[in-house]
């Protein structure tokens, strides 16, 4: 990043920050209180049933009713889209806020047991936070939620499918568990978002030339380590802790570069929402399904029909026979890596569209990427794209049971008990190993 | 720029508790990976498992402090046969990829708000090493320690220099563990496995078994460092244990020597000496306005890039480390 483009970066975070800052001490503008009257901030949040700070959202519409100590109401107020809005107490003595739970809309949250109503301290109290999304509503049965869970395990699972194809042919062809994949797919997200919002171009030409920066940033990183490593005879398990530490260089550096927030696209940031039957999406999450389908097909013809597609099976299947019949090995490797990265980046692209961009969002792939392939059998390209959507799918139904907060640690267990079962995964073969 | 600070500073951390943390990290990893060939990345893990072990067995269920320190060994070992269990039977790449997940999925079941009861969530738990430093026998203030007619030194306060004397000293009885282990008869089946897996079972060794005692053994080391983490600080968050942690023990490990029974004890030190020595010198650069294109808050940043770079270079160009011999470290392939 040049120089003057770090400052604007660093400026924006700060305005920002300040905004946020000064936003939450003094909403209303600063107005100092007189001695009788004083003036108290409230704030509503839909945290969403999660830890995660970066989906809150504020709610808007809510009435908020004030009583004092002998339950007398003395002010209603309604927040504002922001989710914020000022109370005047009258004067000195015990106040208790209270959320009308009747204002609030159907798609939002409850506030957790107890914490609709906060008491005001009369000398300490400036700003009242209530939370809501931290305890589920009692008339959504379980049961209703579950063609949404498989709507959203489908989408999500075809996700980590597109980003763990060239993950698994990776390992295929040249044996190597690349624990720097997660950042080959931050890089393509990252990449897209300077171009979509520093350029100003819109996203799906910014996604093109992503890609294309994508697959040509596979290549080279092939060329300048890893084929390099591998023609100094440099084991297997060496490369796998090179890849470890490049995928924390690399991550590091995008830290550095992007910087440790949350940022969304230009376009299709929020939109509304669609239902169709019982459930509920919006448009770009159709589309993506749509686009994820076509890439998959066209994979899959690569792979079936094409000369490079045939190769790259066989020398994923068995190197040294693949090199006997006159195939290139090293011109069908860096066809993989080019792939491989290429489709990292449109994952990558497309996990932020989804949610938003941030440093370590391929990271947080990174896990159910390697469950993905392992179940479905390590080194096999239909494998990948049939274990990785088996995982989306269970660890978003899983939610039915598991806290949400929790889902991911499911993938963890469907990774310990296939490799009890079935090590070799759904498609892979078996082998005598041990 | 203050350069006798900065070495101070350098040094005291050098040898500080992290330090000691990092050494027991490394030398569990150099049962793994220097003796067995065994590639663990989630040692954060383990590392996690010591230090909630004991901050959980205070705090939530109130029981001695002694008494839970004897609970980590049971608890790290039922850890590793978890994870081994279902690998170790398997080529070392699966233990690979199970473990890297491991140590983010404790992280995130240790911050869940489900379990803020038993666990603290994503505050931790605090204050649960009273009875440890109750037995503190050092007094008074801060001392520093300077090397003979210069200003530079450690520094430490009297509850630091008991969590060094124990500490230092759970390092050195370690090494000397590590040392007789691996000399035994038990040791050499070990190295025979990191060289030639198949040529061990030929000889009718349980292979199996003898990867899983190795990734056991190594797990409570690591999870030794854990206690230290926790009682040190005197307080566990689950963010404190991220998976860079697990890299730093590497970085520790390779670049004192793998293979070697001193060499994760010298890579811990000089790691932790380099990696403050750049902290402080970026920071005090920064204040100096000498650099000018970097701020504070990145400063750990640009260390974590500096780790990943090294732990590339030293895998590449010396693997063997400071101390250590090219041909016990299992980085090129002999056949």
């Amino acid at each position: 990043m040049s120089p003057d483009r770090r400052t604007l970066h660093l400026l924006f975070a700060f305005v920002l920050a300040a905004t946020v800052l000064l936003g939450s001490a003094s909403p209303s503008g600063a107005q100092e209180p007189s001695d009788d009257e004083r003036e108290v901030a409230v704030n509503v949040v839909d945290r969403k049933g999660t830890a995660d700070r970066q989906d809150d959202e504020p709610v808007g519409g809510v009435v908020i009713v004030v009583t004092d100590d002998s339950d007398v109401e003395v002010d209603e107020i309604e927040t504002d889209e922001d989710g914020k809005a000022t109370i005047t107490l009258p004067g000195e003595g015990q106040f208790t806020a209270t959320l009308d739970l009747d204002s609030l809309d159907e798609d939002v949250g409850l506030p957790r047991e107890g914490r609709d109503a906060i008491s005001i301290d009369p000398n300490r109290a400036r700003i009242l936070n209530f939370t809501l999304g931290d305890r589920e509503r009692a008339s959504s049965s379980t049961w209703d939620k579950v063609p949404q869970l498989i709507f959203n395990g489908f989408s999500f699972g075809l996700v980590i499918a597109i980003t763990s194809v060239g993950l698994s042919l990776i390992y295929g062809t040249t044996g190597l568990v690349n624990f720097s994949h997660s950042e080959h797919v931050t890089w393509g997200a990252v990449v897209a978002w300077w171009i979509n919002v520093d350029h100003d171009l819109h996203i799906i030409p910014a996604a093109l030339i992503a890609i294309a920066i994508g697959a040509a940033s596979g290549a080279i990183v092939n060329r300048l380590v890893w084929s390099r490593l591998r023609s100094r005879g440099m084991s297997l398990v060496a490369m796998m802790i090179v890849s470890i530490g490049l995928s924390l260089a690399a991550r590091s550096l995008l830290q550095l570069l992007f910087g440790g927030v949350f940022r969304p696209y230009r376009q299709f940031y929020r939109q509304g929402g669609i239902d169709i039957g019982p459930i509920t999406t919006t448009p770009k999450i159709l589309w993506m399904i749509a686009l994820i389908i076509v890439v998959i097909v066209a994979i899959a013809s690569l792979l079936q029909y094409t000369r490079i597609g045939k190769a790259m099976r066989a020398v994923a299947d068995n190197g040294d026979l693949a090199a006997s019949s006159g195939i290139d090995v090293d011109r069908v490797i860096l066809f993989v890596w080019a792939l491989g990265g290429g489709l990292a980046a449109l994952g990558g692209i497309l996990f932020g569209l989804q949610q938003q961009v941030q440093f370590e969002m391929g990271f947080r792939l990174l896990l159910l990427m390697f469950a993905g392939i392992t179940l479905g059998g390590l080194g096999t390209a239909y494998g990948a794209l049939v274990g990785s959507f088996v995982v989306g799918m269970f660890i978003e139904v899983s939610t039915l049971v598991v806290p949400t907060e929790l889902k991911n640690v499911g993938a963890l267990l469907v990774l310990v008990v296939v490799l009890l079962v079935r090590p070799q995964g759904i498609l892979g073969r078996a082998e005598r190993i041990g | 720029m203050d350069w006798q600070f900065i070495l101070s500073v350098s040094l005291t951390t050098a040898f500080g508790p992290q330090a000691i943390v990092f050494a027991l990290a490394a030398i569990g990893l150099n049962m793994h990976f220097g003796y067995t060939g065994l590639v663990n990345f989630g040692q954060v893990g383990f590392i996690a498992i010591g230090a909630y072990t004991v901050a959980m067995g205070v705090d939530t269920f109130g029981l001695s402090f002694w008494l839970c320190v004897f609970l980590t060994f049971f608890t790290a070992s039922v850890w590793a046969l978890v994870l081994g269990v279902p690998t170790l039977r398997l080529r070392t790449d699966y233990l690979a990829i199970v473990t890297i997940a491991s140590g983010e999925i404790i992280r995130l079941v240790l911050r869940a708000n489900t379990f803020t009861d038993t666990t603290g969530g994503a505050a931790g738990i605090q204050n649960f090493a009273g009875d440890f430093f109750g037995l503190n026998p050092f007094t008074g203030d801060r001392k520093a320690l300077n090397i003979p007619g210069t200003d530079v030194g450690v520094t430490y306060s009297a509850n630091q220099f008991w969590v060094l004397l124990i500490g230092w000293s759970i390092v050195a009885l370690t090494c000397l563990f590590v040392y007789l282990l691996v000399r035994s008869p038990w040791g050499r089946v070990l190295k025979a496995i990191r060289e030639d897996e198949d040529a061990v079972r030929s000889l009718g060794k349980n292979v199996y078994v003898y990867k899983l005692q190795s990734l056991a053994i190594g797990g409570v080391i690591g999870a030794v460092g854990g206690i230290i983490f926790a009682v040190s600080r005197q307080s566990v968050v689950p963010d404190s244990l991220g998976t860079a942690l697990t890299f730093f023990a590497y970085v520790a490990l390779v670049l004192g020597g793998a293979a070697r029974v001193l060499g994760p004890v010298l890579g811990s030190i000089v790691f932790f000496f380099l990696s403050a020595f750049v902290d402080v010198a970026l920071r005090e650069a920064i204040e100096a306005d000498v650099i000018t294109f970097l701020v504070g808050s990145e400063v750990g940043v640009v260390r974590n890039i500096l780790v990943g770079v090294g732990l590339m270079a030293l895998m590449v160009f010396r693997p063997q480390g400071i101390i250590g011999d090219k041909s016990e470290v299992a980085v090129s392939v002999r056949r």
